[in-house]
């Protein structure tokens, strides 16, 4: 269905970013870029909320972030999206430290914390997207247009692109966000509790979603609170209470042992 | 108010007077710049805090009166003086006390009129008092007039050319850094745009009103639209409309322009939450089980 599409206009990008993209482009060019953390801790006031962390991944995974409450995984996931200033460590993306916010770099809050009363359309969110981009002053083109459409219908979001945001279920709210990560070229989308709130055929579209995403050379890395569904969605897992407990393959790390060091307090 | 017991010359004579042509312009300008910022206000959802910033400005000018004289530019000293005072002062008693910005506003915002009402009893301008307090759009001067346009100008080109930014901070201000935009910098931008536009609407309708003003217009069009944009084109010209209006409704009623323009501003809201064919009243009920789904599903999170 939409993943055959999906993947032939992933390849399709005849923007020639060469930069910007690890997906598209020449077979074999994408899964080359590695983040890679190192030591990185970060503390509100004086509460550590992460001690040292450290794990290295490329694009083209999709990694699950799983621990308790508590455990620092939105913390994680917003200094990766460098809104939060580690104490010490640092992010490497491929190969440079990582000092500010990358437009490469897509941040998706959790859907409670969106202001879904906001006066914005599905499209006009998505061309959001394409702002980091353009700057300030650069003229919305021709060429952003197709990339905000593309996006678009990408996430199957061509028939509701003019409602208002409140007006879409829950998954579709989900999906516009991932549309303004794929509009903002992001090559690493970091997701908070995507599947929350979502009935079990829309996390069935979104996990089929992912899969399509990591096959396109993305990396996803989402905090995910459902033990049960990280095996079929993701295919590594991070597990961390406030230090990293496990990483790597979920077939291989996301053992039982595992899971009771990191939940057992 | 006292034209209306003396005999009234016509609304056609009172035109041809410089006082009410300068009254009109200063209607279509100091509407339009503040219904263009409330677009601002209502996204940012610091109504509170406008309030907050329109009474400390009162203090300020009566520092300024006592100090240097009633002259244009001790005025907006004063009451930049005056906002800066209160806007840092809560954010640092917020950050030094285990009170919120709210709680410490609320003190020294009224803490500060109190004063600036005792300074201002006990100078000698104290006919002035209902003017800072109602404002006085029929005083104003050509020097009043060019300083509305000037801060008119800047409030719309600077909303305007940080409007991509913008968008992204009030739509997420948490976020907003992760997609390159300057949150710094747009506060201390926004900020001194709201003062100074208070400052221009402390003349035509007083500190105590001005609030209305600020946030009146588009609150209307925030009701209208799923467009954030129109909000501030929308709400500048809903700001000039009103002020118009009200310019004509109170000569013949004798009533106060400044009153007149914050009735008229709550009747064109009125109307667009009872009638706007998106969210108005009517409408919702109509829709109000079709919304609920969605919503109720985002709520946890």
């Amino acid at each position: 269905m939409s993943g055959a599409r999906l993947a032939s206009e992933g390849q399709a990008h005849p923007h020639g970013h060469p930069d910007h993209v690890c997906w598209g482009g020449k077979p074999g060019a994408a899964h080359h870029h590695v983040l890679k953390v190192t030591g990185l801790s970060v503390s509100y006031r004086e509460v550590r909320a992460l001690e040292s962390v450290g794990f290295q991944t490329e694009c083209g995974r999709s990694i699950a972030l799983v621990g308790p409450n508590g455990a620092g995984k939105s913390t994680l996931l917003k200094t990766l999206a460098g809104l939060l200033v580690p104490d010490a460590g640092d992010i490497q993306w491929r190969g440079k430290k990582l000092t500010q916010s990358s437009f490469e770099i897509a941040y998706l809050p959790q859907r409670g914390e969106v202001d879904w009363e906001f006066p914005i359309t599905v499209r006009g969110l998505v061309e959001m997207g394409r702002y980091p981009n353009l700057g300030w002053w650069k003229p919305y083109s021709k060429h952003d247009e197709e990339i905000v459409a593309r996006a678009l219908a990408a996430m199957q979001l061509e028939d509701v692109q003019d409602r208002q945001i409140s007006a879409l279920s829950g998954g579709q709210q989900q999906r516009a966000f991932v549309a303004r990560a794929l509009a903002q070229e992001a090559h690493v989308l970091l997701l908070d509790e995507p599947f929350t709130g979502l009935d079990k055929p829309a996390q069935d579209n979104l996990a089929a979603l992912f899969r399509e995403l990591t096959r396109e050379g993305r990396l996803l890395i989402s905090s995910h609170h459902d033990l049960a569904t990280v095996p079929t969605i993701f295919d590594e897992v991070l597990l961390i209470k406030r230090r990293v407990v496990a990483f790597g393959a979920v077939s291989e790390v996301f053992t039982p042992e595992a899971i009771a060091e990191a939940y057992d307090s | 108010m006292d034209a209306a017991t003396h005999s009234l010359p016509t609304l056609a004579d009172f035109l041809a007077e410089p006082i009410a042509k300068r009254a009109l312009l200063a209607c279509v300008m100091i509407g339009f710049s503040n219904g263009f910022v409330s677009a601002f206000v209502v996204l940012r959802k610091s109504a509170l805090k406008v309030g907050t910033l329109s009474h400390a400005l009162l203090p300020g000018i009566a520092l300024a009166v006592l100090m240097a004289g009633l002259t244009q530019w001790s005025l907006l000293g004063g009451a930049v003086f005056a906002a800066l005072i209160v806007g840092l002062g809560s954010v640092f008693l917020s950050r030094t006390s285990r009170l919120d910005q709210d709680t410490a506003m609320g003190i020294l915002y009224t803490t500060a009129f109190a004063g600036g009402y005792i300074i201002l009893q006990r100078l000698s301008v104290r006919q002035k008092l209902d003017e800072w307090l109602f404002g006085s759009i029929v005083g104003m001067a050509d020097s009043d007039l060019w300083i509305a346009f000037g801060i008119s100008v800047v409030a719309v080109l600077t909303l305007t050319a940080l409007q991509r930014p913008l968008l992204i901070y009030l739509f997420e201000p948490n976020i907003a850094a992760s997609l390159g935009v300057p949150v710094r910098l747009l506060n201390y931008a926004t900020f001194a745009v709201v003062i100074l536009v208070l400052v221009s609407s402390l003349q035509a309708v007083g500190c105590i009103l001005s609030v209305g003003l600020m946030v009146a217009p588009a609150a209307t069009v925030y009701l209208l639209t799923d467009n954030a944009r129109t909000l501030f084109w929308g709400g500048g010209l809903i700001g000039a409309i009103g002020s118009v209006t009200a310019f004509f409704l109170s000569y013949p009623l004798g009533w106060s322009v400044s009153a007149t323009i914050i009735l008229v501003l709550g009747a064109f809201f009125l109307l667009a939450y009872v009638f706007s064919p998106r969210y108005g009243l009517i409408r919702w009920g109509r829709r109000v089980d079709k919304v609920v789904a969605p919503g109720a599903a985002g709520g946890n999170g």
